[in-house]
């Protein structure tokens, strides 16, 4: 901080650290509002303890959902979906691994038929995160059907865990969004899905809700994944995802290696946005 | 201006209440202000850009040519439109080729920009123009990158010099070295040269990316940036331009309806020209930047 007292300057910086931290205009005033009158409310005269406050806030706010993966089926399918290029295929790999890293057997469905060697970016993280993996028979097979394999596999194996990769596709195109609502379909003739996640970029701005909003209509999500937040983007954004549609983050991305992974921590990440 | 959006029809609000009492007052103009401000910021422009910007065009607005405006309201989205403009590039810019040897462009970005697809997007194009493109593979480190790009330039039906197998495996900045021999060799008058997604505050990275161009020598230095990205996207600028200095911008996966205020922040801190928008998973999908209609979708005119 670079006053000592409770003033105008203080507020702006406060600001400008939300609006850096990519929690839009719209959040960041209602949570600088709020702080306000707690401030006169509680009297706070020290701008630390304001921070503190609004750390709290935060944290509070972000902790509104239960972060709890539920994979109590067998086996749990889980459906990864996101826009192009946010994480899908790494979280997948990353995820299977901490699986197999407490016994669970995997096996993952490359439903990215489309992308210029998605198929094998998946097999190679199947292979380091010791799971199987169910590839397309021809080139450009129908991705709801290589769902389904995935999940038929995991049956007559008696794996516990089938984790389905599809393609990145923009929320505006409708007819790639229906092709998810398919995929759902066709993977529930076999068994429920247990988990839909949302992948979501950490560098994102404010498209990430309208994001969170399509994906949710279309894909049934159940789950928040924030990645790539190893850099220095903040993920402010997720806060706004959480409110506006009440689904939890459940997983959170740290780098581009096998372990970097980890549950989500409402303190930890309010930390990190309000540091 | 033919049509008006939100933020026309929000300004043209504040301003009817004023129509009346002729000179427009420094307050007045704050009201207006604060209406751009909401609207870049909705549209993910960086807070310093928008800060500046609102300053520039506050000046602006409190001046004769608003003023004597028959319509204040329009004249003042005319004048931000016209800085946004200016900012984002007025005049487009044209690909650099070399006077003598292969012309080199090197690709750069955060991870999953859409570097890779890109790199098969400028062989096609190029191809098609008559030139003999080679693309190079060396990002030898995310999985299955280098067969990503043997598939892309399959399909745009250009040379691929991959000599080592990636994920792990290989010298970069060697193979970057390499291919400028096999370049000349083969007689390929434009090199392509893909590049792993890097983050801005990965050091060691950076500094490869930055041997990577020493070695290449590189015509162009295109750092490709997601149109979704947030408030982040100054800081990974400046890191890569102190990292790699790139000469141009290109703007991907404008197809989506994120409002991309990214260019903005990135042409107004870098001062390097937005060079071409990609608009698709296709190789199809790639155009010239157009900053008239980039300044239009960042105010949702
Ligand atoms: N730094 C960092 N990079 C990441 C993280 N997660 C993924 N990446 C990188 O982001 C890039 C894209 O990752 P992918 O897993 O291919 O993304 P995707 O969503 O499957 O992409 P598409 O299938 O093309 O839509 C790769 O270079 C990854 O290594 C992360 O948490 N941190
Ligand atoms: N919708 C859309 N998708 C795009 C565009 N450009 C690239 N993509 C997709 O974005 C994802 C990532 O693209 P890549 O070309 O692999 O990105 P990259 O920068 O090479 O990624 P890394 O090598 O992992 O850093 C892929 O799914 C591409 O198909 C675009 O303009 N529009
Ligand atoms: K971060
Ligand atoms: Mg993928
Ligand atoms: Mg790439």
């Amino acid at each position: 901080f670079t006053t000592p007292v409770v003033d105008d300057e203080m507020w702006d910086d406060l600001e400008a650290a939300l609006i850096g931290a990519d929690f839009g205009p719209d959040l960041t005033d209602e949570i600088l509002d709020h702080l306000r009158s707690e401030v006169d409310r509680l009297r706070i005269t020290d701008p630390a303890d304001v921070k503190r406050l609004l750390r709290e806030t935060i944290e509070e706010r972000l902790a509104a959902h239960d972060p709890t993966l539920r994979l109590s089926e067998r086996p749990a399918v889980v459906l990864v979906v996101g826009v192009n290029g946010v994480g899908k295929t790494t979280t997948i790999g990353k995820f299977a691994k901490f699986l197999t890293g407490y016994q669970r057997s995997v096996v993952v469905g490359a439903a990215d038929t489309f992308r210029a060697a998605a198929v094998d970016q998946l097999a190679t993280w199947a292979e380091r995160a010791g799971a199987g993996v169910v590839r397309p028979q021809q080139q450009g097979q129908d991705p709801a059907s290589v769902a389904y394999q995935t999940v038929e596999r995991a049956i007559a194996d008696g794996t516990d865990i089938a984790i389905i990769d599809t393609a990145g596709r923009l929320q505006t195109k409708a007819g790639l969004m229906d092709e998810l609502a398919k995929v759902r379909r066709v993977v529930e003739k076999l068994a429920p899905i247990a988990e839909v996640l949302l992948v979501l970029d950490g560098t994102t701005g404010q498209n990430g809700v309208a994001q969170a909003q399509a994906f949710i209509e279309h894909a049934g999500v159940t789950g928040l994944v924030i990645t790539k937040l190893d850099g220095s983007a903040k993920g402010g954004f997720v806060l706004r995802v959480q409110q506006q549609t009440g689904i939890p983050i459940k997983l959170i991305g740290q780098g581009e290696g096998i372990g970097d992974l980890t549950g989500f921590t409402p303190h930890v990440f309010a930390q990190s946005l309000v540091p | 201006m033919a049509t008006f959006g939100t933020l026309s029809d929000r300004l043209t609000q504040t301003f009817s209440a004023l129509r009346t009492k002729g000179k427009l007052s420094p307050a007045d103009v704050d009201g207006t202000v604060r209406e751009i401000r909401r609207a870049l910021l909705d549209a993910d422009v960086a807070l310093p850009v928008v800060k500046d910007f609102t300053g520039r065009v506050r000046e602006r607005a409190l001046g004769d040519e608003v003023n004597k405006a028959l319509n204040p309201a329009q004249q003042v989205v005319k004048i931000v439109n016209d800085e946004l403009v200016t900012i984002l590039g007025g005049e487009q810019r044209r690909l650099q080729f070399a006077k003598s040897g292969p012309t080199v462009i090197m690709l750069a970005g955060l991870q999953g920009a859409g570097k890779t697809t890109l790199a098969g997007k400028l062989a096609k194009w190029l191809k098609n123009d008559g030139h003999t493109p080679m693309l190079v593979a060396a990002d030898l480190q995310r999985p299955n990158a280098v067969q990503q790009l043997q598939v892309v330039g399959e399909q745009a039906g250009a040379s691929v010099y991959a000599p080592e197998p990636g994920n792990g495996v290989g010298d970069p900045v060697r193979v970057a070295k390499d291919a400028m021999k096999v370049a000349r060799d083969k007689q390929h008058d434009v090199v392509i040269v893909d590049t792993a997604g890097r983050l801005g505050v990965d050091a060691e990275l950076m500094k490869q990316a930055a041997s990577i161009r020493k070695a290449v020598d590189p015509d162009e230095v295109l750092f490709v940036i997601d149109a979704m990205i947030g408030q982040d996207a100054v800081a990974t600028a400046q890191a890569f331009q102190e990292g790699v200095d790139f000469t141009g911008v290109v703007l991907s996966k404008l197809d989506g309806d994120a409002r991309g205020g990214a260019a903005l922040s990135v042409a107004s801190v870098t001062g390097r020209p937005i060079m071409f928008a990609s608009t698709g998973e296709g190789l199809d999908d790639f155009e010239p930047f157009h900053p008239d209609r980039m300044a239009s979708r960042i105010l949702d005119l």
